[in-house]
């Protein structure tokens, strides 16, 4: 079953071409991974995967529905209720605590529930640092509490960008670990990645060249993975 | 969550909050001793301009008709019409005689002193009438505070003195404890100089004496020729107009609010109701001065007050537009993560709105002393607070707010999350 479904999509600012013509099926439950050099169109895709856009003509299908007709605020609706978003600068709000940002995806969301967000949190290992102001975590750990905040409410879709772009070795360790959790599991993780270590965890490499997809690779490593 | 959110915001983000709830109770401060100022300056102004005299000028019906139509003047002491004295307390028994501040009879009569023709005044110097409510001091201490008298004032009962203007005083070189023979009618009597006054007016002409001598002398117990009355009232308006030119023209819905509004023309028409056969007459150049002081200065206030809630809307607006700048990514993440527009907007305007809140309690309070900084410094008394106040500052709050937040929330409504959080 397909997830998502991009069909011959552009997107041009003025006279710039950022992505054109773009055709890409992503299946649930998949682990796909955006490559490319800088202005390769990598963040304008994942901006028009991840409803934070829209691309200047051509359908984006998710989940059956072509989001490129949506207007500003049924974006947002959808964003809120299929998209998981990872940053690459974590983007927790500074004023509230780890367990207070992920409530505030759930606020948006649905209702907000503390035990559940608890959970969340014990699932990227920081319920101990639940009350923890973001100044008072590290990179590792704000980018987990970012993860915690993006699956808290069972996204069709995760959609990472650069999630280990600022982190340190052991960090990047974990949070791959981390999307490798949530894959196991069934979610369908999107990464934007400049990171060849990253791309190859991912099922599927799509390498971005000039606002076109230059070639999609078949991760085998990824597949051994899937299999044991 | 929501409240959270604010909370979070409003304690680990207090320095900047602190800033716009600064920016807010120095406005309001401002309005709020301005307002308080204005609302009792009317009472302050008048009660100033009443030490300046009275202001309603209450005399027989007849000696009116003969001044109205042929131009005589009953001052002269032609006139043979009188008022009532034992009616003069009467006046404060009136709907508004809480504003009668002060008032003194006068029988003026043409009369020689020293051989040489003047004007000789019976009136209450500082009399203690007694009335059913109560005792009320009143006469001509009080109403003419600014008389400048060497020597001292007459007391109503000093039975052979008199007080003298200073012109009169000096055409006839007379001081302070010399003899003066007064002729009143067929009376003739010695009276000791008490004290010799300078009032700036034709008054500095006259011999005046406590009432009930005068009346005596001149036969005319219990009689006055006109009264002055000091009352404090409200600025004449368009109503007071139309009531002062023909009062059978208001409807009863108008004569009510006229009747029961302190205007110089309304207290007048009370005072006539009380006191047989008399006409109070307004003195329409005091009356008129305080109104068009009252007025100015209430709009010089007026203006003051708007200047400073605007002001505070400025700071507002460049407060809450630095942060909503500042907050760009917090705002766009908020956004991306399904915020809708009116939500951010919500806890946005929020935040504004309690911290402006704050702000404006302080502000009130803080305004508090400064109307009675004013109130002593400028009048030397304090001012009263009016509780109008509150609901126009919490209005006003409520308002700068918003109009402050306009900009922001412009900004806040334009800003795209792709942009902000991939720090465009």
């Amino acid at each position: 079953m397909n997830v998502l479904e991009l069909k011959n999509i552009s997107k041009i600012y003025g006279s710039l071409k950022a992505l054109s013509e773009i055709d890409l099926v992503v299946k649930k439950g998949e682990w796909l991974a955006i490559m490319g050099p800088s202005g390769s169109g990598k963040t304008t895709m994942m901006n028009i995967i991840g409803c934070l856009d829209k691309p200047s003509s051509g359908s984006v299908i998710l989940d059956g529905k072509d989001i490129a007709k949506e207007n500003a605020a049924g974006l947002t609706a959808i964003r809120r209720d299929k998209i998981g978003l990872i940053f690459q600068q974590f983007h927790l709000v500074n004023y509230l605590t780890a367990l207070e940002n992920v409530m505030v995806a759930q606020y948006y969301h649905s209702m907000p529930d503390e035990a559940e967000a608890l959970q969340a949190l014990e699932k990227v290992g920081l319920k101990d640092r639940a009350k923890h102001l973001p100044a008072q975590l590290s990179g590792g750990e704000q980018q987990r509490v970012c993860i915690a905040r993006a699956l808290i409410n069972s996204p069709m879709l995760i959609l990472a960008d650069e999630p280990t772009g600022n982190l340190d070795e052991a960090n990047e360790g974990i949070v791959m670990d981390l999307l490798q959790g949530l894959h196991d599991d069934g979610s369908t993780v999107i990464v934007v990645t400049h990171d060849p270590e990253v791309a190859e965890k991912a099922q599927r490499t799509v390498i971005l060249e000039h606002g076109r997809i230059a070639r999609i690779i078949e991760n085998s490593s990824a597949e051994k993975a899937d299999e044991t | 969550m929501f409240f959270r959110m604010i909370k979070g915001v409003l304690i680990r983000q207090r320095k900047k909050m602190l800033m716009i709830a600064v920016t807010v109770a120095l406005g309001v401060s401002l309005a709020t001793a301005v307002l308080n100022v204005m609302l009792d300056v009317g009472d302050k102004v008048n009660q100033e301009l009443k030490a300046y005299g009275a202001n309603i000028n209450v005399i027989p019906r007849g000696a009116f008709l003969l001044n109205d139509l042929y131009g005589i003047d009953m001052e002269n002491g032609i006139s043979d019409k009188y008022l009532d004295e034992s009616q003069i307390g009467n006046i404060k028994t009136i709907f508004w005689s809480f504003n009668i501040v002060d008032f003194t009879p006068y029988l003026e009569l043409s009369g020689k002193a020293n051989n040489e023709k003047v004007k000789i005044v019976g009136t209450w110097f500082n009399y203690e009438l007694k009335l059913e409510t109560g005792e009320f001091r009143t006469g001509m201490k009080n109403l003419k505070t600014w008389w400048q008298v060497s020597g001292a004032w007459l007391e109503d009962s000093d039975a052979d003195a008199v007080m003298v203007g200073s012109i009169y005083a000096s055409r006839n070189g007379i001081k302070t404890g010399d003899k003066i023979t007064l002729n009143v009618a067929d009376a003739v009597r010695e009276f000791t100089v008490k004290g010799v006054f300078d009032s700036g007016s034709s008054e500095d002409e006259y011999v005046y004496l406590p009432l009930s001598v005068v009346q005596e002398m001149a036969g005319l117990a219990g009689k006055v020729s006109r009264i002055e009355v000091s009352a404090l009232t409200t600025p004449d308006n368009e109503l007071a107009l139309k009531a002062a030119q023909d009062i059978k023209s208001l409807s009863i819905k108008e004569y009510e609010t006229w009747y029961c509004t302190a205007y110089v023309s309304s207290i007048s028409y009370q005072i006539e109701e009380v006191i047989t056969d008399a006409v109070a007459k307004p003195i329409r150049q005091i009356a008129e001065s305080e109104g068009a002081i009252l007025d100015k200065t209430q709009l010089l206030m007026l203006l003051i007050t708007v200047l400073s809630l605007a002001g505070a809307a400025v700071g507002i607006t460049n407060l809450v537009t630095a942060s909503v700048m500042e907050r760009s990514q917090e705002i766009g993440l908020l956004k991306a993560v399904g915020a809708k527009d009116s939500a951010v907007i919500l806890l946005i305007f929020t935040e504004i709105l309690i911290t402006s809140t704050v702000g404006g309690i302080i502000g009130y309070f803080v305004g508090l002393g400064f109307a009675q900084i004013i109130g002593q410094t400028v009048f030397s008394s304090a001012i009263a607070i009016k509780a109008m106040v509150i609901p126009i500052i919490a209005v006003s709050v409520f308002v700068i707010t918003l109009i402050g937040s306009i900009p922001s929330i412009k900004m806040l409504l334009s800003l795209k999350p792709a942009e902000v959080l991939h720090g465009r």
